[in-house]
């Protein structure tokens, strides 16, 4: 009999508040710094109504929905709602034998919060407040819940044996393109300049981010284990060559190294790992690392201005291209090695995982982008997305809030 | 009664303090400004893009003083505050109608 392990019991609680402070205050303060002046209270907002509402109803059926009994390999089945009788029972996860099922379900929380929470960045300084709170659930509930349950929760992708072990495609491939559907109905800001008001916010953001990637990559090991140390590992090698990557990016084509571009790196490099944390070995993440950035880099300097959509804060340059990459690198580069549940990619003899991750890359992508543009359209047309042209240039915080980050006295 | 406006370089406060407080002016107001003149803009860049950034900082110190100073305070801030290039700055001169020390009530130059 399977008993409950106390040291994975341990570090699986350390990480889901790892991936909670990610979120809050993480990505809250990584986007609030980005912004105009005039905006950062909203913009903060955003992240942390997300993790509020996620986190509901999360436990009133969302764990459910996403890990519950499987039906025809597209969701879960609703047996339990408001999580009731689980906590009571005493049980261990079927998904992580060694620890309780509420862990497993408060570990899962936080990462359908943070993907919510990610794609903010693209919507900042032009969306409605009550827009964004009736996007949440529904966002979360018909794109984030099922096509976790495709890649996690036994669902159809999981049986074909396609590979994310942190979240690439669910996490950030699904907030990268939810991100870009959004930007296409939302329109470009009257000011859509990156100017930054206070880097100093997006530095301890990123440093949080980082700090709690840990938590996510490591803690998706599910365990204390020799997993969890190869995950961290890899994880912290690849943010540190995305981050150097993108400061010799940025002397080649811009002449100077900046700090900004630095944080944009490394989150490049994080970002493009976490699929492949659990399969790869230093070697491949060095190479993830250095292609996403660069990747990353053409996507925000190039491809965005070349289409002209208003991605503000870059959620689908950074996150959306990295999590393609880093999906598709684990077609390459995963290895029972590292991982000896898996037969591993391409170098392991197995190329057939290639087209497996590609597939899984277009399905979630297509999905995400498709259920985001309707859902989208919907709020459009009963509440409204945009707000008024004047709000937009006098600043949200004041007529949406009533409050301001700064003030004299 | 006169009062003297003058934009200078941030980096140029701290020599113009000192160099007013050597001849004698104590009283000032500074105000942390951004503007532009004939330099015009300032490029940064961020995430490989260059933004030109046409509003700058300057520094404005605002001083009220006697017709017998003018022309000595406002060599001194040309003197200290002077670099040559394009950017330096400007100084306004404006006449003051009335001062009051709210203090004692005093009106006229003696409340300067």
């Amino acid at each position: 009999m399977v008993i409950l392990n106390s040291g994975d019991t341990a570090w699986m609680l350390i990480s889901t508040a790892l991936v909670i402070l990610m979120t809050i205050p993480g990505v809250a303060l990584f986007y609030g710094g980005l912004i105009r002046r005039e905006n950062v209270l909203n913009t903060i907002f955003l992240s942390f109504v997300s993790f509020a509402i996620v986190s509901i109803i999360w436990f009133v059926y969302g764990y459910d929905l996403t890990f519950g009994a499987d039906i025809w390999g597209f969701f879960g089945s609703v047996s339990n709602p408001l999580f009731g009788g689980v906590i009571e029972s005493n049980s261990l996860s079927t998904y992580a034998p060694t620890i309780p099922t509420g862990l497993y379900a408060v570990f899962q929380m936080t990462f359908a919060a943070i993907t919510v929470a990610l794609i903010s960045g693209a919507v900042v300084e032009r969306m409605k407040f009550s827009a964004w709170l009736a996007f949440i659930p529904i966002w979360a509930t018909l794109v984030y819940m099922p096509i976790a349950h495709w890649m996690w929760g036994g669902g159809w992708l999981q049986q074909m044996g396609a590979l994310d072990f942190a979240g690439g495609t669910v996490v950030h491939v699904n907030c990268g393109m939810a991100a870009l559907a959004l930007v296409l109905l939302l329109g470009s800001r009257k000011n859509s300049r990156l100017l930054p008001h206070h880097l100093g916010y997006s530095i301890i953001g990123t440093g949080l981010l980082w700090f709690g990637w840990f938590g996510f990559n490591a803690g998706s090991a599910l365990g204390a284990t020799n997993l969890a140390v190869s995950a961290m590992i890899v994880t912290n090698i690849s943010a540190c060559v995305g981050m150097m990557t993108w400061i010799l990016m940025d002397k080649l084509q811009t002449g100077k190294p900046t700090l900004l571009g630095s944080l944009s790196g490394a989150i490049a490099g994080l970002a493009a790992i976490t699929p492949a944390a659990g399969y790869v070995n230093i070697t491949a993440a060095i190479i993830i690392g250095f292609i996403a950035a660069i990747c990353a880099y053409f996507a925000v300097s190039h491809l965005k201005p070349r289409f002209g959509y208003d991605d503000s804060l870059d959620v689908f340059g950074i996150h959306g291209i990295c999590g393609i990459v880093g999906t598709i690198a684990v077609g390459f580069f995963a290895t029972p090695l590292i991982n000896s549940a898996i037969k591993g990619g391409l170098i392991a003899g197995n190329p057939a995982q290639i087209g497996i991750q590609l597939l899984a890359v277009l399905v979630i992508g297509a999905y995400a982008f498709v259920m985001t543009l309707i859902i989208g359209k919907v709020i459009d047309k009963t509440i409204g997305l945009r707000v008024e042209e004047k709000e937009e240039i006098q600043g949200l915080d004041i007529n949406l809030h009533e409050e301001s980050g700064y003030r004299l006295s | 009664m006169k009062k003297i406006l003058a934009i200078i370089r941030p980096d140029k406060l701290e020599d113009v303090k000192q160099a007013l407080e050597e001849i004698g002016c104590h009283g000032l107001t500074i105000k942390e400004v951004r503007g532009r003149g004939i330099q015009l803009g300032i490029t940064e860049s961020y995430r490989g893009h260059d933004y030109k950034v046409d509003l700058l900082p300057k520094t404005e110190i605002e001083i009220v003083t006697n017709e017998v100073e003018l022309d000595n305070i406002i060599d001194t801030i040309v003197k200290t505050a002077q670099t040559g290039d394009i950017g330096d700055g400007k100084i306004f001169i404006s006449p003051v109608e009335e001062v009051i020390r709210i203090r004692t009530g005093e009106r006229g130059e003696k409340a300067i």
